[in-house]
């Protein structure tokens, strides 16, 4: 089973390896979040989603549902 | 003086744009609209060294692919190189706390080919995090002007403003060569539309839709060269950023060094411990409001008064001093009311605006997005759906306009729909006269006032009126769009209070030009309604009125009441009264009552005034007490008892609470789909449930 960004808890690291939804993706790599590129999760909102990671130096906000397209290596 | 030069600037949302752009304009600021779309044009000018500069600003993106209605402009703009006021230069302002992201943008920006400065903000910040940037270095490695910018005193205004001037050329060199994606399209679709850019022809197979400058046939022409030649966007548009953010990365290696870590991240990490914690959170977002509504509803009040008081005076002026006739009556009685009518939300839409401006400069309002979005979701809108909400009780116009960032179309549209169920402040006189008029002064609890929790209970059904229907909505509508939620929640920082006090002045000045043609409008035609009838019943209203209460002869102001309620209820707006009055009598209301309906379908405020001349409430004299005493004289025809029981106010103030009426929210509508389908369904949809609740209501209660 390969691990998504969804999966880290806050605190833990992880590099983004590749994408499985193109149109997210196409979002993402305009965000910053490219292969080869450190992912920190930082917080969650209250109901658990969406999270906030940091990301290029900023914070990212998005759902998990699209955190799960993010396959770390 | 020199020919006027144009410029646009361009940005990241959060890297400083609408400071720079208020540096260089001030107040000289106008909202026009873009040819073919309908997004506000946002643009100023400026006079330096005798040279007319007109600025434009555009809306804030991360790339010149767009996904909302915001970005769509931004390419649009760019690309239309015989617009008439296609930019001179292109200021491309960055976050220097943030270089490598915001250059991404930029180097798209300067491979379009139109001379571009880059303007660097947030210096400070990025030297707080201890980033340092050397900016000569970067001015070679990009090949571009960069000018640093002090987003709070101004400092390197003067430079910006020289070098728009600055005439000497760059030479052009692309930063990114489309043309190892796809060669063979690019000069095929130059030599068509006579383009001077590869970059702009590939942007055209790119973007062919979004394009409205372009006809069918143009669109159909590039649509069958990008099957002709294999043109794969999707494919093309990653390779592509991943291409550019490679060498944007190489080229800043010696451009950035970075020491420490420190404090500013520390600051924004430990207030969203608490501003995003599980329970704080929503307490804190709660106490926001609160204050807000507070403010809206308190701190407006005496100004609300004031103007209410001055159109007043006016009125009785222009009767005075100005000949009397029609013309006087019209300006007297339907242009000052109706301009009144207008005026008296600018404090509310100012401090509503005041809110909303320091959410958003002080980085809040992204994190309000962030809590709601899950809860949102569950209804078929967006976290970004929380803005316009909260907006729209205020007035549903600017919080109906502020719903153009949300990319989903299915959001977008649901919020559009839902937004005015929000208790706008137009419902405000509406529900504090029948309040005081139905529902007794007493406490509840011991603490609470049975007026306020009417008036508390009324926002909510507003509130749950919105929920609910978005949730009907998000099952009726069939849209196989993805949905997507991915936002920078930039850093905290204080207010700059020149773009807070701008945003005021410049929101309240839209409103009052746009929102104002229309209900000045409708203000007019109600007056000429209600002052002219047919026939002889109108005609002679005096001696009819004499002859049929002779006893009323002695009495010159009694009579005055009368001929004028006559006069009313012969009127054209009398008769259509009388004419949906077996349409609302299951709901309790009469024909008195179906006039004002009418009139306020319009903009709800007007049924209080409706109301005062209905009851020959002289229209100088509008005290409320008195309205309040005819109000409560008004006794039934048929039951013989008081005309406004509890039943009939409750029925009307929910009545009040789900109709569709405002003409403004409709065309507002109209302008923001494109489409009449969305004003007409949301005008039968909310006056159904309004009847339907109201018809309910009175039924159990009567």
């Amino acid at each position: 089973m390969e691990k998504s960004a969804a999966d880290l808890t806050p605190g833990q690291k992880g590099m983004v390896k590749d994408f499985t939804d193109e149109y997210i993706s196409l979002k993402l790599l305009e965000m910053g979040v490219l292969p080869g590129t450190e992912i920190l999760m930082k917080f969650a909102a209250p109901l658990g989603d969406p999270i906030c990671v940091e990301v290029s130096g900023y914070a990212l906000s998005l759902r998990v549902e699209e955190a799960k397209t993010i396959i770390l290596s | 003086m020199k020919k006027a030069i144009n410029v646009a600037l361009v940005g990241n949302p959060n890297a400083g744009k609408t400071s720079v752009f208020n540096l260089l304009t001030g107040m000289n600021q106008k909202v026009g609209n873009f040819p073919g779309v309908t997004m506000d044009k946002v643009s100023g000018t400026y006079l330096h060294q005798e040279a007319l500069t007109n600025v434009l600003d555009l809306p804030g993106t991360y790339s010149i692919y767009p996904r909302s209605m915001d970005e769509r402009v931004v390419f649009d703009f760019l690309s239309d190189e015989n617009a008439h006021d296609y930019p001179d230069k292109i200021i491309a302002v960055a976050d220097a706390s943030n270089l490598e992201r915001n250059l991404l943008l930029f180097s798209e920006i300067i491979d379009l080919g139109q001379p571009t400065i880059l303007v660097l903000t947030m210096l400070d910040i990025a030297n707080k995090q201890g980033i340092n940037i050397d900016i000569t270095a970067l001015e070679k490695e990009f090949n571009t002007k960069v000018i640093p910018i002090n987003g709070r005193n101004g400092e390197g205004l003067g430079e910006l403003k020289d070098e728009i001037l600055n005439e000497t050329s760059q030479d052009y060199k692309p930063f990114y060569d489309t043309n190892t994606l796809s060669p063979e399209i690019i000069p095929v679709i130059r030599d068509k539309f006579n383009l001077k850019n590869d970059y702009v022809a590939y942007q055209y197979a790119q973007q062919t839709y979004s394009k409205s400058f372009l006809s069918n046939e143009e669109k159909q022409f590039i649509a069958d060269a990008k099957v002709k030649y294999n043109f794969c966007d999707r494919q093309f548009q990653t390779t592509e950023t991943v291409e550019r953010y490679k060498i944007i990365r190489n080229k800043l290696r010696d451009v950035v060094t970075k020491t420490v870590e420190t404090e500013v991240k520390t600051r924004t990490s430990q207030l969203d411990r608490i501003l995003t914690h599980k329970i704080y959170g929503y307490l804190i977002f709660m106490a926001v409001l609160l204050v807000m509504f507070q403010a809206i509803f308190e701190w407006a009040n005496p100004f609300m008064d004031w103007i209410d008081m001055g159109f007043a005076e006016l009125s009785a002026l222009a009767n005075e001093y100005l000949p009397s006739g029609i013309l006087t009556d019209l300006i007297a009685e339907g242009i000052i009311p109706g301009l009144g009518g207008v005026v008296i939300f600018i404090p509310q839409i100012a401090l509503l605006f005041c809110f909303i401006a320091i959410l958003e400069e002080s980085g809040y309002m992204a994190r309000v997005v962030f809590l709601t979005d899950k809860i949102m979701r569950k209804f078929g809108l967006n976290g970004k759906s929380i803005v316009p909400l909260i907006s729209g009780v205020a007035c549903a116009i600017p919080a109906i306009m502020a719903t153009r960032n949300i990319e989903s179309w299915k959001d977008r549209i649901i919020t559009i729909f839902v937004t005015p169920f929000m208790s706008c402040s137009a419902r405000l006189p509406v529900y504090a006269i029948l309040i005081s008029l139905v529902i007794p002064e007493q406490k509840v609890l011991g603490i609470f006032n049975l007026q306020g929790l009417t008036l508390m209970f009324l926002y909510l059904l507003g509130f749950f009126g919105a929920i609910f229907s978005a949730l009907i909505l998000q099952k009726i509508l069939k849209v196989k769009e993805r949905s997507y939620f991915i936002m920078e929640l930039p850093l905290y920082r204080m207010p700059k209070w020149r773009n807070v006090w701008i945003t005021i002045f410049s929101k309240s000045k839209t409103f009052v030009f746009e929102a104002g043609k229309i209900i000045l409008a409708i203000s007019i035609i109600l007056w000429v309604l209600a002052s002219y009838g047919p026939g002889d019943q109108f005609e002679n209203a005096e001696a009819l009125v004499a002859q049929t209460h002779p006893e009323l002869s002695n009495d010159v102001e009694a009579l005055d009441h009368a001929v004028a309620s006559y006069r009313l209820e012969n009127s054209y707006a009398g008769i259509l009264g009388k004419s949906i009055e077996p349409m609302i009598r299951p709901l309790g209301y009469d024909w008195k009552i179906g006039i004002a309906l009418i009139t306020s379908f319009a903009a709800r405020e007007v049924f209080v005034g409706t109301i005062a001349t209905i009851y020959s409430v002289g229209a100088d004299e509008e005290n409320e007490s008195t309205i309040k005493d005819k109000l409560r004289a008004e006794v039934n025809p048929i039951t013989g008892g008081p005309m406004y029981t509890f039943a009939l106010g409750l029925s009307l103030m929910i009545f009040y609470a789900f109709a569709m009426q405002c003409m403004s929210t409709l065309a507002v509508v109209y302008r923001e789909t494109k489409s009449l389908k969305w004003p007409i369904l949301q005008l039968i949809y909310m006056s159904g449930l309004a009847y339907v609740c109201a018809l309910i209501a009175y039924q159990v209660f009567k």
